[in-house]
């Protein structure tokens, strides 16, 4: 029992990471079909949002909030990730829409780029450049509609920037000359450290479980429920979904599908941040920490059918206790007197990168038989 | 794209190639070892370009696991040259199964002894597999990105268990052809790599010669029309699933043969050559050069690779912006890559905006058609 209970949470822990790294793109994916090969790099920059906030949470006159820091980054994280997004939609994939390969392409471009970025330039400027685009991106809309519509309205625009880039180098001098950490680029991975009420491990029914787990699960909890809550029960999630269902009759019924793609990309970006959040309770995190992931994101939202929040979260957990029970080799200790060939080829897998194998080859034949992953999506619709 | 599709001359031609042969064998003269090294490494990878070309630019798959391939191919031959330059060691097998403790030739290697096997295991090995592997997604008619996906989840597969795998295949050290030795001569030694240097080069101009054979007349066309309409070419009575299969192992043995020849010049072959970056980055050999031209692979994977050489050398953290800013570039500016750029309509309209060149008449098919009548 304690060895199933044991099991069976690991598993889940797993799949949790897996989910919430995937939610996003079961987002960006699933409904907008675009290929982001830079989610895992959206995550990164969520993980070092992580780091940014811990440190300047460390100065004097934040320090007595500290313990708090975690919760302020998840939220830090979401924007941050999404302001990213959000310019990476309006700049490069809006052009490519209706052309997955090249998205891919250019996303992956993207990633690179993001991955040089935190390596050579200083957290505390790469803070205030965030700073700046969220500025220059979100203060023209909440203009009064009379400035909006104004002839004028890009002067107005073109000063708003200037504004946010000013206080983007303000706020980038200030981090740099308080937190000396931040001052230098550097390309080595950094660590996050727990705050101290989330050390430590929690008892229950005679099992000890590590409470960074159980809180990236709390994580990962609390942003399906909020995701699905958006997407139906709020005005912007059914425009959203029917955006995804027909684009062509949802823009003649006046929704406007540029809005939609814009919110909707940002919500999926904003939830690799939050990933990232989780993703640096559970190691250190450096330039490429995104990349150890996005694969597995993507098997999920394959596995569980594109445009299926449920079946993301069933394949992220089916994969995460499937890998736990490989990776760990459990099968023996649960059957422990197997025949002979039987236990070699488990122990042959019971590793954490022969468990990738094992599951990777897993999921290409379960796609043999389900080729649409475990939910696919009903219609009558000639391919493509 | 046929109108504007530049004939040359037979005597343009003639010469043309016989600068390109004579460059060839000048070159080991010309360049220093270094330089000459990593030009035939270079050459060698242009040969998997090609087969990112084939199944990209004209079948329209854009395979994300062509590292396996290459991988796959290098190891072959890696393991030839261990086996047979492991006559001094215990058991007569490669030194680093000793540390393991492994006394005795895993089975699958046995036939890596005869170097006429292994000639034919480099391109027939990763042929089989890719063919394997295309039939079993093919077949299930997943394309496009979930294609992409999946070889890029196999691609995975095969990094993790070659990683994993001390025992048989030394892990994620590799394997080492350097101190080997063939035909009594040291691999890594100056004049083997000369002959290298030539081989590769043969190699890279028989494989363009073959590969355009492929995509010339019928097979050809049927690989456009799945590109451009796969339901229309399966309603017109083909199936798909053969020929996206032959051609992705056709691919794959292209692959396996660049893996090989890249392997002994560079002198190891590990499981790094599966990494998720390297097999995106050959695509981007083919987008930058021009997809569906096959020239274009070739030029583009030597220049791209020689490029980042020289940029790495100058300035190493620069070389990520730049090919990120490359792979954006190609793909909203220049989708049809330089080449294509510069067989299509791409010099003439630059040549337009500045006023240098006269426009077209409004219908350029009728233009055409004239002048073929005047000449009858």
């Amino acid at each position: 029992m304690e060895l199933l209970l044991d099991s069976l949470f690991n598993g889940v822990a797993i799949g949790s990471v897996l989910l919430v790294a995937a939610l996003g793109l079961a987002i960006v994916f699933g409904l907008m079909g675009v290929i982001n090969l830079a989610h895992g790099e959206l995550m990164m920059l969520g993980a070092y949002t992580t780091y940014v906030t811990q440190l300047i949470f460390k100065l004097p006159i934040l320090k007595p909030f500290y313990n708090s820091y975690i919760l302020i980054s998840i939220f830090l994280a979401f924007i941050v990730s999404g302001v990213v997004g959000i310019l990476l939609e309006k700049t490069i994939i809006r052009k490519l829409y209706g052309s997955p390969l090249e998205t891919l392409l250019a996303t992956w471009g993207v990633s690179l780029i993001l991955q040089q970025f935190v390596r050579s330039v200083p957290l505390a400027y790469g803070t205030g450049l965030v700073i700046s685009l969220l500025i220059g991106l979100f203060l023209p809309t909440t203009f009064p509609s009379k400035i909006k519509e104004s002839i004028n309205f890009k002067y107005f625009k073109f000063s708003s920037w200037i504004f946010a880039s000013l206080t983007g180098v303000l706020t980038g001098s200030i981090i740099s000359s308080s937190v000396s950490k931040l001052s230098r680029a550097s390309a080595r991975n950094v660590d996050v450290t727990a705050p101290s009420w989330m050390r430590g491990q929690v008892e229950i029914i005679g099992t000890a479980f590590p409470k960074t787990r159980l809180m990236i699960i709390v994580i990962t909890l609390i942003s399906v429920i909020a995701i699905t809550l958006f997407l139906n029960q709020s005005a912007w999630g059914m425009r959203i979904r029917a955006v995804t269902q027909n684009r062509q009759m949802s823009d003649c019924l006046g929704i406007s599908t540029e809005k939609v793609d814009i919110i909707t990309f940002g919500i999926g970006s904003g939830l690799a941040g939050v990933a990232g959040v989780a993703v640096s309770l559970l190691g250190s995190v450096g330039p490429n920490v995104g990349g150890n992931y996005i694969v597995g994101c993507f098997m999920v939202v394959v596995l569980g059918g594109v445009g299926n929040l449920l079946g993301t979260v069933l394949a992220s957990f089916g994969i995460g206790i499937m890998t736990d029970l490989i990776g760990a080799g459990r099968l023996l200790s649960i059957w422990p007197d197997m025949p002979l060939p039987l236990s070699n080829t488990i122990n042959f897998f019971a590793t954490t990168s022969m468990a990738r194998v094992m599951i990777f080859a897993l999921i290409v034949i379960f796609l043999q038989f389900k080729p649409t992953g475990l939910f696919p999506q009903k219609g009558r619709m000639v391919e493509n | 794209m046929s109108l504007s599709k530049i004939k040359f001359d037979k005597k343009i031609v003639l010469s043309f190639w016989i600068i390109l042969i004579a460059l060839i064998i000048a070159a080991p003269t010309l360049l220093p070892v270094f330089r000459l090294n990593l030009l035939g490494r270079y050459l060698s990878l242009s040969i998997v370009a090609l087969g990112v070309d084939l199944i990209w630019g004209y079948t329209g798959l854009l395979s994300l696991g062509q590292g396996i391939f290459f991988a796959l191919g290098g190891y072959c031959a890696a393991m030839y040259l261990q086996i047979t330059s492991s006559s001094e060691f215990p058991n007569n097998i490669p030194e680093f199964f000793a540390l393991y403790g492994v006394e005795k030739l895993p089975f699958f290697w046995e036939p890596f002894r005869s170097p006429v096997f292994t000639f034919f295991a480099i391109w027939i090995i990763p042929a089989l597999v890719a063919g394997l592997i295309g039939f079993l997604v093919f077949r299930n008619r997943i394309k496009g990105v979930y294609f992409s996906i999946l070889t890029q989840a196999s691609l995975l597969v095969f990094f993790n268990f070659f990683n994993g795998q001390q025992k048989l295949i030394n892990g994620t050290n590799g394997l080492k052809t350097d101190v080997t030795q063939l035909f009594g001569q040291m691999v890594g030694s100056e004049s083997m790599q000369r002959i290298f240097f030539w081989i590769t080069a043969t190699i890279v101009i028989a494989a363009w010669f073959f590969a355009k054979w492929v995509v010339k007349g019928r097979f050809g066309n049927i690989l456009i029309g799945i590109r451009d309409d796969e339901p229309r070419v399966r309603f017109t009575g083909y199936n798909p699933v053969i020929f996206k299969t032959i051609i992705f192992s056709i691919a794959g043995g292209l692959a396996g043969i660049s893996g090989a020849l890249y392997t002994v010049q560079s002198g190891i072959v590990s499981p790094q050559f599966m990494t998720v970056p390297f097999s995106i980055e050959m695509v981007i050999w083919v987008a930058v050069g021009g997809r569906g031209t096959l020239l274009g692979a070739i030029l583009g994977a030597v220049f791209i690779n020689y490029a980042k050489s020289l940029v790495s050398e100058a300035l190493p953290a620069s070389w990520m912006f730049i090919q990120g800013g490359l792979f954006i570039l190609v793909v909203t500016a220049l989708p049809e890559g330089v080449l294509g750029w510069i067989q299509g309509d791409g010099p003439r309209n630059l040549l337009q905006r500045f006023g240098l060149k006269r426009k077209i008449e409004t219908y350029p098919s009728l233009e055409v058609n004239n002048k073929e009548g005047n000449n009858e």
